[in-house]
């Protein structure tokens, strides 16, 4: 009975509190965590949602989701860390919302259910299908080559070299195939989960002699990308966050991106949403193919013209990458969806530009 | 018309030295972008697109990326919607790239110079341009590559440039006349304009792996498109908007995809093979829509000194996929399944500085030099090489018999049909017989 009282009234209060201190700044919410004299304590939520496996529907191939609590931490690396690159500060404290995320990198075994069930034999078939029904899901065209570039499917092995695109359809697909909202982290989400609590350069300490344990990288991955989960996860359970294939995020990459956040102030679930164009977006975690510091919780990839530079046709595929054999991606599940991400899909079609701004 | 230009390219460099001296670094910076041949002072090149599909709009695309001073001037299809998305596709891109921009190309394609019809092609290589673009589907390549040459163009094909024998003495022809008239031809063989190529292959004819004993050639892959028959089509709309599964636009994809592997083994061997035994069928292809294509082939390339080369392509999902090559030498191997290494004695591997150049804009700006410098290069005889291998193989599979370089290279089996309008009738397509075919 007290208890039930001190959680609704405790509820109330923090309700009243982000009411009062809410602020939009730069059309960012943000609110002053403790005033400014106090430095930033990040602090983990108590865990209330549970691990689940998920089965898609009517298939045996099965994924596991890690509950990752909700909390607070300090986005980007300090200006002294090792190998750190001018994108990853200044660092800026941020706030997490609770979500599930896969406890591996998705692998070809999900990924070709979906192009089983929504792949075309041209574009001009998801053209008719949007035209049927607005929300139909599409699906990517037949690749002309072997789309794991080598690496094969076996094992099972990550999902690679296709576009930001083509992740967020699958996405799409996979949330109506189970009847829950599946999507890419934003970077924020997938820093936070990849740190896991931990400050230092990769989930494990500073010190880059002990990736060998934790992660396929230059070092070690002899070329090739590897079956996931067969290196030691992070401390939240979570496999190959460091390494194999770098992954996804939702958000757009834009170098400059944590200047524009305040550093007194909490931000709250920040994301920088996709737009119509197929670039860059940001890719997390490095890759086998990188050395060390590429490896790091903070450092920051962001997709280019290049990743598709093999692309004979014009239009260039919205689907199938061609020069990116290092970038793969793992989803997540949010535990209640923040407002403006609720309904996203991808802006690209096969008129989008390559960059927002020609100029770049 | 190259020779004419030629000794005015020179007195052009110089004088583009000298205003590079005063000018600064403006001019400078795209002087870097081609290297040793004069960039911005040169006669601008007129580009006659043939074929305005997905890969026809690449390459024109690619141009446009290449050097500087390039011009699109016409474009010629045989189907309006082709010719009005491709036209589309290239004013956006060259609206918007930063690059072509500053490379100062533009695309100029009024209506009287976007051509529609079988001889769109001709109407393209009348129009006043100097460099013309084939990029039809492979089995129009022969008659394209003739009256290009005759006209005196200079040209980047497609690969394929053939789908038949008779097709293929065409090319043959095309080449011969090509050098005399000092023309430059580039062939869409990209690989041997990739940088890990490049430097693998040079490897191997020093002696990296030491004598060529052996090799394999794969392009094994899921299914393709495919563009079923759509009421109101005629035989000939249906065929050439699902071209890919007819062998006489088409070639089998023995001929149109894996071409790009048995090109580079000839590469490596510097030779192309002297028999062929290969099998092949139609495993998941039933329907009426796949025409009459196989979806996989195996062949044993027998080369001189009794060197064999094993090749394989598919088209079925749901299968081990492996596009590469590999070749076996006294000393060890090149593979390029993943990456590109050489094993053995030398032990090495491609590392890329991370400034490869995109080996489909690279061919063009290969092509651009060499039409600038007047050092003409012609590549009609290595991929038309490259493309009877595939075709020998392809003889082969559909016979069941062994075939000859000189059986593939003097069959009278013309696949071209003997008249091409939109009214035609053509025969149903007729999927092999193996063992119960002649070799003709």
């Amino acid at each position: 009975m007290s208890g039930r009282f001190h959680i609704c009234s405790l509820t109330a209060l923090v309700a009243v509190a982000l009411f009062v201190v809410m602020s939009i700044s730069n059309s960012r919410v943000c609110y002053d965590f403790l005033g400014n004299d106090t430095p930033f304590q990040p602090k983990i939520d108590k865990l209330e949602h549970k691990n689940y496996v998920e089965t898609i529907p009517s298939t045996e191939v099965k994924f596991e989701m890690i509950a990752i609590p909700g909390g607070t931490f300090l986005m980007g690396s300090p200006a002294k860390e090792a190998g750190r690159a001018d994108d990853e500060g200044p660092q800026h404290p941020v706030q997490i919302r609770p979500f599930w995320m896969e406890k591996t990198e998705t692998t070809w075994d999900e990924y070709d259910l979906y192009l089983k069930e929504k792949g075309v034999e041209s574009p001009e078939e998801n053209e008719k299908r949007v035209k049927a029904d607005a929300d139909a899901v599409t699906g990517p065209t037949k690749p002309y080559a072997d789309e794991t570039f080598g690496h094969g499917r076996e094992g099972p092995r990550p999902v690679l070299c296709i576009t930001h695109h083509a992740v967020m359809e699958y996405c799409r697909w996979l949330s109506a195939k189970t009847g829950k909202t599946y999507r890419l982290p934003t970077e924020a989400e997938w820093e936070y989960a990849c740190r896991a609590g931990t400050t230092t350069a990769y989930s494990f300490g500073d010190d880059p002699q002990k990736l060998d344990e934790y992660a396929w990288y230059s070092k070690n991955a002899e070329d090739d990308t590897h079956p996931v989960a067969q290196k030691k996860p992070n401390p939240w359970g979570l496999f190959d966050m460091h390494g194999n294939v770098a992954e996804w995020c939702l958000d757009v990459y834009q170098k400059d991106y944590y200047s524009t956040f305040p550093a007194d102030k909490l931000s709250l679930w920040p994301v920088k949403l996709p737009t119509k164009a197929r670039f860059s977006h940001v890719a997390r975690g490095g890759a086998w193919t990188d050395d060390a510091p590429k490896l790091r919780s903070a450092a920051r990839l962001g997709s280019n013209k290049d990743w598709i530079k093999r692309d004979p046709q014009r239009p260039q595929s919205i689907w199938w990458l061609t020069d990116a054999e290092f970038v793969g991606f793992r989803i997540i599940r949010p535990v209640e969806e923040q407002d403006n991400l609720k309904g996203l899909r991808s802006p690209v079609t096969r008129e989008s530009p390559d960059y927002d701004n020609p100029k770049k | 018309m190259r020779k004419e230009s030629a000794p005015s390219s020179q007195s052009t460099r110089r004088d583009f030295l000298r205003t590079t001296a005063v000018a600064g670094t403006a001019l400078a910076a795209n002087w870097s972008l081609i290297g040793n041949v004069h960039a911005a002072g040169g006669d601008t090149i007129k580009v006659g697109l043939i074929g305005c599909g997905g890969r026809g709009s690449g390459a024109a695309d690619n141009v446009l990326h290449s050097a500087p001073n390039v011009k699109i001037h016409a474009l010629g299809d045989v189907f309006k919607d082709r010719l009005d998305g491709c036209r589309q596709t290239l004013q956006k891109i060259a609206a918007n790239d930063p690059k072509i921009k500053e490379l100062g190309n533009s695309v100029d394609v009024p209506d009287d110079r976007c051509f529609l019809g079988f001889d769109a092609y001709q109407n393209v290589i009348g129009s006043g341009v100097d460099y013309v673009i084939l990029a039809t589907p492979p089995g129009f390549r022969p008659s394209h590559l003739e009256a290009a040459v005759a006209a005196g163009k200079n040209i980047f094909t497609e690969k394929p440039v053939a789908t038949d024998g008779p097709g293929i003495r065409k090319v043959l022809a095309a080449y011969e006349e090509a050098n005399k008239k000092n023309l430059h031809i580039v062939a869409g063989t990209q690989r041997r304009h990739q940088a890990s190529y490049l430097e693998s292959l040079k490897r191997i004819h020093d002696g990296a792996i030491g004598n060529i004993v052996g090799g394999r050639a794969y392009w094994n892959q899921g299914e393709l498109w495919v563009h079923p028959r759509q009421t109101g089509w005629s035989d000939m709309e249906y065929e050439l908007r699902n071209w890919y599964h007819f062998v006489w636009l088409c070639g089998d994809h023995i001929v149109e995809q894996h071409v790009h592997n048995l090109d580079v083994i000839n590469w490596a061997i510097g030779h192309p093979p002297v028999r062929a035994v290969g099998m092949g069928g139609r495993q998941v292809r039933t329907g009426p829509e796949y025409g009459q294509i196989f979806d996989h082939f195996a062949v044993d390339y027998e080369y001189p000194n009794g060197v064999h080369v094993m090749s394989m392509c598919r088209q079925i999902p749901g299968c081990e996929n492996d596009v590469s090559e590999a070749v076996v030498g006294s000393k060890g191997y090149f593979q390029t399944k993943r990456g590109m290494e050489i094993v053995g004695e030398t032990k090495w591997r491609y590392r890329s500085d991370g400034q490869d150049v995109d080996p489909y804009v690279q061919e063009h700006t290969d092509l651009i030099e060499s039409i600038r410098a007047g050092k003409p290069i012609n590549e009609l005889k290595t991929v038309a090489e490259s493309t009877l291998t595939a075709i020998m193989g392809r003889m082969s599979a559909y016979t069941g018999k062994a075939v000859k370089w000189d059986q593939a290279l003097n069959s009278q089996e013309d696949l071209f049909p003997p008249k091409l309008a939109w009214d035609v009738t053509l025969p149903e397509p007729k999927v092999p017989q193996v063992g119960k075919e002649k070799l003709i």
